[in-house]
């Protein structure tokens, strides 16, 4: 039986060559790739300075701030973590929220549909595309300059970080929107404002309220760390905790933004799931 | 005759009631919503007035604030003029030479912690699919330890890493791979629990191991798939690997702490156009490639 395969494999490799083997020049194009992608890699490597000896020395160091933050404890300052993680939440649901309300019209403008003229539409989305290049931390260090330290500078930052995103993600829900509603609630006689009220917005809540809600989740991350740069929020205390050493505290924090991360994506996957549930199926 | 008289009748007299009836539902029906419409409004007003209590947002804040950041960014603005452009422009990039050193240490950041966070994410992807281990322990531990290397944020690991390994890019880059381990490996699992599962049998029944199963049976389907999520993954850390500088981890972000911190307006929006255009390049070439891999994907009839 074995014997019998190999020999009928044998006999059409060599009857159909061409079907074993990829042409030379393909090959050719695989091998230039991967060698490519290793020089690179190892270029890489070198410019790191990602040499044996530093791992190990670096990993023996890690392995004693590790000692050094178990157990994880709050020391005396559990309250007032807790309020600074109620302000990292604050920063990320204001700046979400004032983002989510400046992009609607943004999306509107960016929108094929509405904005007929190819170049203007064109130049929008490179616009808003340009702007997702910066970090939200960034972002955070140029208002912390601009508006002072304080939580104030993280929602400018997080709004202003969103905002393009929230812009673009809207102007591609609007282009989605199916046109039998629109011309449905037009033959009926709806004047330009009922077409939007009744033919477009329907289809687009939804969509525009999913994203938002899944950008909130995500901000509450960055928010988390927007105050290592003095914008406020746990990441304050955070980064005083490890500029003093105390690595217990360290800990503690860490963990108590695992645990409100966790919490906070499951309220809102729980609420997408139903928005989502709702939405006009297509 | 009479059949006919009688549901004549019949239609006459139920049709009002189905009506009423409809329209009672109806009423009910909005009712209820409208109840929940105003439940969920006054719950987002109290989240609203919560964040603004805790974040101390006041209007005044606002209006004081915004002419301020908005005369920041014309500040960071160099003054060209179109007689001495060339000098200008010279001026505005003195420093060109330097910081595209520096972009080209971020992207390479971005490229090496991708690399090996992919390589982890692929080590820790199979025991993560719930298709593909039958112990429940494993899978346990594999999904808990992904979502510990993806919720805890990449700058804390890049703050930790600066400690251990000291200042440099070498713990940007660590903190890259920490990262992209917990999240992409999160993604490919999911890829792995949407393969078909006829190959992985086909392996089975010819005697092949759990790696060979692996190797053959899942990564062949799973593989574009991959790719594109690793491209994916490369665009979001070079613009991660441009923030991480500002902890001490190296690339171009560390010259614009220097920059922001010491009110070089001028340098700060020549850096960040230099971001905007770096990273607009590689997001439009990962696209191209991801659409090419995805109609490949499609050609071959998965």
């Amino acid at each position: 039986m074995n014997r019998t395969t190999h020999g009928e494999i044998a006999r059409l490799r060599r009857t159909n060559p061409e079907l074993f083997s990829s042409p030379l020049i393909a090959q050719i194009r695989t091998w230039a790739l991967w060698l490519g992608f290793i020089a690179a890699l190892a270029y890489g490597l070198w410019w790191v300075d990602a040499n044996p000896m530093r791992i190990v020395n670096g990993l023996n160091k890690l392995g004693l701030l590790v000692g050094l933050m178990i157990p994880p404890h709050p020391g005396d300052g559990f309250w007032s973590y807790v309020h600074a993680m109620l302000e990292t939440l604050g920063m990320a649901f204001l700046g979400t929220v004032i983002a989510a309300v400046l992009a609607v019209p943004l999306g509107f403008l960016g929108a094929k549909n509405i904005m007929p003229n190819w170049l203007f539409h064109f130049g929008l989305r490179r616009i808003y595309d340009g702007f997702r290049g910066i970090d939200g931390l960034v972002w955070a260090l140029i208002f912390v300059s601009a508006v002072g330290l304080g939580p104030f500078a993280g929602v400018l930052a997080i709004a202003v970080g969103d905002l393009m995103i929230f812009a673009k993600l809207f102007a591609e829900a609007i282009e989605n929107v199916e046109t039998k509603q629109v011309e449905g609630v037009r033959a009926a006689g709806g004047n330009d404002t009922h077409v939007m009220r009744l033919g477009v917005f329907p289809q687009v809540l939804p969509v525009m309220m999913s994203h938002v809600l899944y950008f909130f989740e995500s901000n509450v991350r960055s928010a988390t760390i927007l105050g290592i740069v003095g914008a406020g929020g746990i990441g304050l205390a955070l980064s005083d905790r490890m500029r003093i050493n105390n690595w217990q505290e360290v800990a503690f924090i860490i963990l108590m933004i695992l645990v409100t991360v966790a919490v906070i994506d499951n309220i809102s996957r729980s609420i997408r799931a139903r928005l989502i549930d709702a939405a006009p199926q297509n | 005759m009479t059949t006919m008289g009688h549901s004549e009748a019949s239609f006459a007299a139920g049709r009002p009631q189905r009506l009423v009836d409809f329209e009672q539902r109806f009423a009910e029906e909005r009712r209820h919503k409208r109840l929940w419409t105003f439940v969920h409004l006054v719950l987002f007003a109290i989240a609203l007035a919560g964040s603004v209590a805790v974040s101390d947002f006041n209007l005044v804040g606002l209006m004081n604030g915004l002419p301020k950041a908005w005369n920041y960014i014309v500040g960071t603005l160099p003054k060209l003029s179109l007689e001495t452009l060339g000098a200008d422009l010279s001026d505005w990039y003195w420093g060109l030479r330097f910081w595209l050193r520096l972009l080209v240490e971020t992207i390479l950041m971005g490229f090496v912690g991708t690399v090996l966070g992919g390589l982890i994410a692929l080590l820790l992807c199979f025991p993560a699919s719930r298709n593909l281990v039958e112990n429940t322990g494993i899978y346990f531990l594999a999904r808990r330890s992904l979502e510990f290397l993806r919720t805890v944020p990449e700058l804390v690991f890049a703050l930790i890493f600066v400690f251990a390994f000291g200042l440099g890019p070498f713990a940007g880059v660590l903190a890259i791979a920490v990262h992209t381990a917990g999240s992409l490996g999160k993604l490919f699992a999911e890829v792995n629990e949407n393969v078909d599962p006829r190959p992985i049998e086909g392996v089975r029944a010819a005697g092949g191991n759990w790696p060979m199963l692996m190797r053959l049976g899942v990564v062949p389907q799973a593989l574009p798939n991959y790719a594109s999520y690793l491209l994916l993954r490369f665009e979001i850390n070079v613009r991660g690997a441009s923030a991480l500088g500002i902890v001490g981890a190296g690339g171009i972000g560390q010259e614009l702490y220097v920059a922001i911190r010491q009110f070089e307006y001028t340098d700060i929006s020549a850096i960040m156009l230099l971001l905007i255009a770096t990273t607009s390049i590689i997001d439009i070439t990962c696209e191209t490639i991801r659409h090419r891999l995805i109609g490949q994907d499609m050609q071959a009839g998965h």
